[in-house]
């Protein structure tokens, strides 16, 4: 395993569109490193140039120790997992895992062993003799994971390895992923448009957009802090509400006179975007805060989302399955917690310390 | 795809619409009636010079001048399709030169257009889609018209009545059917096979050979009959081309047989039956991967 340095990542295609702008990022060596980011925004590419089946335009990225710019994917070591899999369709599962072996001239003895190994890893064994069209969405991708990991690769990269399963099985997929990762104590870089399959896999998660790294940081700081709006409006799900407040005596007050507690190094009549999570909002019948109308609710079993419209926008608010409101009541809203991070509203980037 | 998952209880459904409503079912057998009939006037009409052929070739020849025509109460012989595989037949060297022809046009024809297919569907060019439409635009010449010109320049390289000549013309006609043809094929198999061999530790080359040829194969099977029916129908420039008796392919060579004093319709017909089998063999041959070449973008994802 190797670290993976990308230093001033360019990429730009024939037509004009730039990828990725200038991107450097630092993935340790056993680190699971995500990259998140609505789709367009780069994060594929840039996973592309990694493993050389794009050229960058400018830039050097290293694996372990070596430049690998101009080497063919071939000459990288690393291994790569795919949206669609790419298992190979004339080829049985066992043939599948044991081609890279059969591309670096391994003895069949080593074949034998490496396949079984990882067949024994991922529970693969009953199928080793089925051609990949036999096998469920699953178990494909089970065998796309076998086939990255008999090298021994320097890498692994992601790219959406979970997107075409259906929900049951992503979240299945996902802890085998992660848990193989660190079993294997993996180098992986883990493309992703799911921000749960982000916040659930990465030690740390690089968001990006248009081509640019908006913030990069473990998954708690993320969420707890986004360092812009525009992650602040990817994190989370219900997403962050966005208040427009102003900074008035030891607090940020928003419209109807909504008081959120005000984070350090702002300065006095500074007019910011508070971000406030669902669960930093508490409704209540007739209680103190602003008075709002409850428009709609989901009730998730383990808690339950209101959408309460109050003078300063539609909150989204996380309570507990115990809260019992009916939609078009009149209830109270206040802010709960720890101070939020507050954006500059034209730099949208955050300014509370 | 929607059949297998129909609710339970439609067997029940199924006979309710019938005893309620039996006349569509009429009107349908109706249908169908006067389908089966119309189907058989077409067959009839479609295989009537077929089958007239392939009796005139059985025929001896005293009853296919026969007056009024014998149609059944004939007895077969096989003596025009020995005269057609004979030392002295005059056909039967159009034969040979034809499989030459048909097989290294259609050989070659693959071997360039594949490669080329793959390089237009997987790489990026300067001006690809012009590209493509000048290749494809080397199909529009109708043959009458560019045989002339042929003609002259085949006259200054020694090229005429020489089976390597032919096979050179044929080339050249396929060569854009098979390039447009394998494109298509190509484009269907997803580039991340591609991407992930490389990854697996191939060059680009041993990728496409390990992973795309082989799912290719329907593909390529379905090309090369069309190249090769082609090449073994062509006409024109095999009569415009070749004089020679012993370098003529077999269309050019059957035309031969009619003209002169005394035609051998017996003959005639046998070498057309001859002919035209092979290309019914291959096309049967290959007919799964026929269709399932032709059918491979309803299929895939």
């Amino acid at each position: 395993m190797a670290e993976v340095h990308v230093n001033k990542l360019h990429k730009a295609f024939p037509d004009g569109t730039v990828a990725v702008e200038e991107l450097s990022l630092e993935i340790n060596d056993g680190e699971l490193f995500v990259m998140l980011g609505p789709s367009g925004c780069g994060k594929t590419t840039t996973l592309r140039c990694i493993a050389g089946l794009e050229e960058e335009t400018s830039g050097e990225i290293r694996i372990g120790d070596e430049v690998v710019s101009g080497l063919r994917p071939s000459q990288r070591d690393i291994a790569m997992v795919f949206q669609f899999y790419a298992l190979y369709p004339h080829l049985s599962v066992r043939e599948n895992m044991a081609f890279p072996l059969r591309a670096a001239n391994a003895p069949e003895s080593e074949i034998n062993e490496r396949v079984a190994e990882a067949a024994r890893m991922l529970q693969l064994e009953p199928y080793l003799t089925r051609k990949p069209n036999k096998l469920s969405g699953g178990e494909q991708q089970r065998v796309a994971l076998g086939r990255a990991m008999v090298r021994h690769p320097k890498a692994f990269l992601m790219d959406e390895p979970l997107t075409n399963l259906d929900a049951e099985l992503r979240a299945d997929m996902r802890a085998e992923v992660k848990h193989l990762q660190q079993r294997l104590g993996a180098t992986m870089v883990y493309v992703t448009h799911d921000q749960v399959e982000a916040m659930a896999l990465g030690d740390r998660i690089a968001i990006m957009n248009k081509g640019n790294l908006e913030q990069l940081g473990a998954p708690m700081e993320v969420y707890n802090r986004p360092a812009t709006l525009f992650a602040a409006r990817f994190i989370g799900s219900p997403p962050m509400n966005l208040i427009e407040a102003e900074v008035t005596n030891g607090h940020l007050t928003a419209a109807g006179d909504l008081k959120i507690a005000a984070p350090e190094g702002l300065q006095r009549g500074q007019k910011v975007i508070a971000g406030v999570r669902p669960e930093g909002l508490t409704v209540t019948e007739s209680g103190e805060g602003v008075r709002g109308r409850v428009v709609s609710k989901e009730a998730l079993g383990d808690e339950t989302i209101y959408v309460v419209e109050c003078e300063a926008g539609l909150f989204h608010i996380r309570m507990p399955a115990t809260a019992r409101f009916q939609e078009e009541q009149v209830v109270s809203v206040r802010h709960v917690g720890a101070a939020p991070p507050a954006y500059d509203p034209t730099s949208e980037k955050v300014v509370s310390a | 795809m929607a059949t297998h998952i129909q609710p339970e209880g439609l067997a029940d459904k199924g006979i309710a619409g019938e005893t309620v409503a039996p006349p569509p079912r009429k009107e349908r057998k109706l249908g169908s009636g006067i389908e089966i009939v119309l189907l058989a006037i077409f067959m009839v009409v479609m295989l009537f010079p077929v089958v007239w052929m392939l009796e005139t070739a059985l025929k001896d020849t005293r009853d296919i001048y026969a007056v009024p025509a014998k149609v059944i109460s004939f007895t077969p012989t096989l003596d025009h399709f020995k005269n057609v595989f004979s030392s002295d037949s005059p056909v039967f060297q159009g034969f040979i030169n034809s499989v030459i022809v048909a097989g290294f046009s259609t050989l070659i024809a693959t071997v360039l257009g594949v490669p080329a297919a793959w390089a237009y569907s997987r790489f990026a060019l300067k001006a690809k889609k012009d590209q493509l439409f000048f290749i494809l635009s080397t199909r529009f010449m109708p043959p009458v018209v560019v045989v002339i010109p042929v003609f002259l320049m085949f006259r200054d390289l020694n090229l005429l009545d020489t089976l390597p000549g032919l096979i050179l013309v044929y080339s050249a006609f396929n060569l854009p059917f098979t390039i447009w043809m394998m494109k298509g094929f190509i484009d269907e198999v997803p580039a991340e096979y591609e991407e992930a061999a490389m990854l697996d530790g191939f060059s680009r080359f041993e990728a496409f050979w390990r992973v795309t040829m082989p799912l290719l194969i329907p593909g390529i099977a379905a090309t090369a009959v069309f190249a090769l029916i082609f090449s073994w129908n062509e006409f024109v420039f095999s009569i415009f081309l070749i004089t020679d008796p012993d370098t003529r392919t077999a269309p050019s060579a059957i035309a031969g047989l009619i003209g002169g004093t005394t035609i051998d319709w017996g003959l005639v017909a046998a070498s057309a039956m001859t002919f035209a089998v092979p290309v019914l063999v291959f096309a049967f041959l290959v007919r799964k991967h026929l269709v399932a070449g032709v059918t491979l973008g309803a299929v895939r994802r």
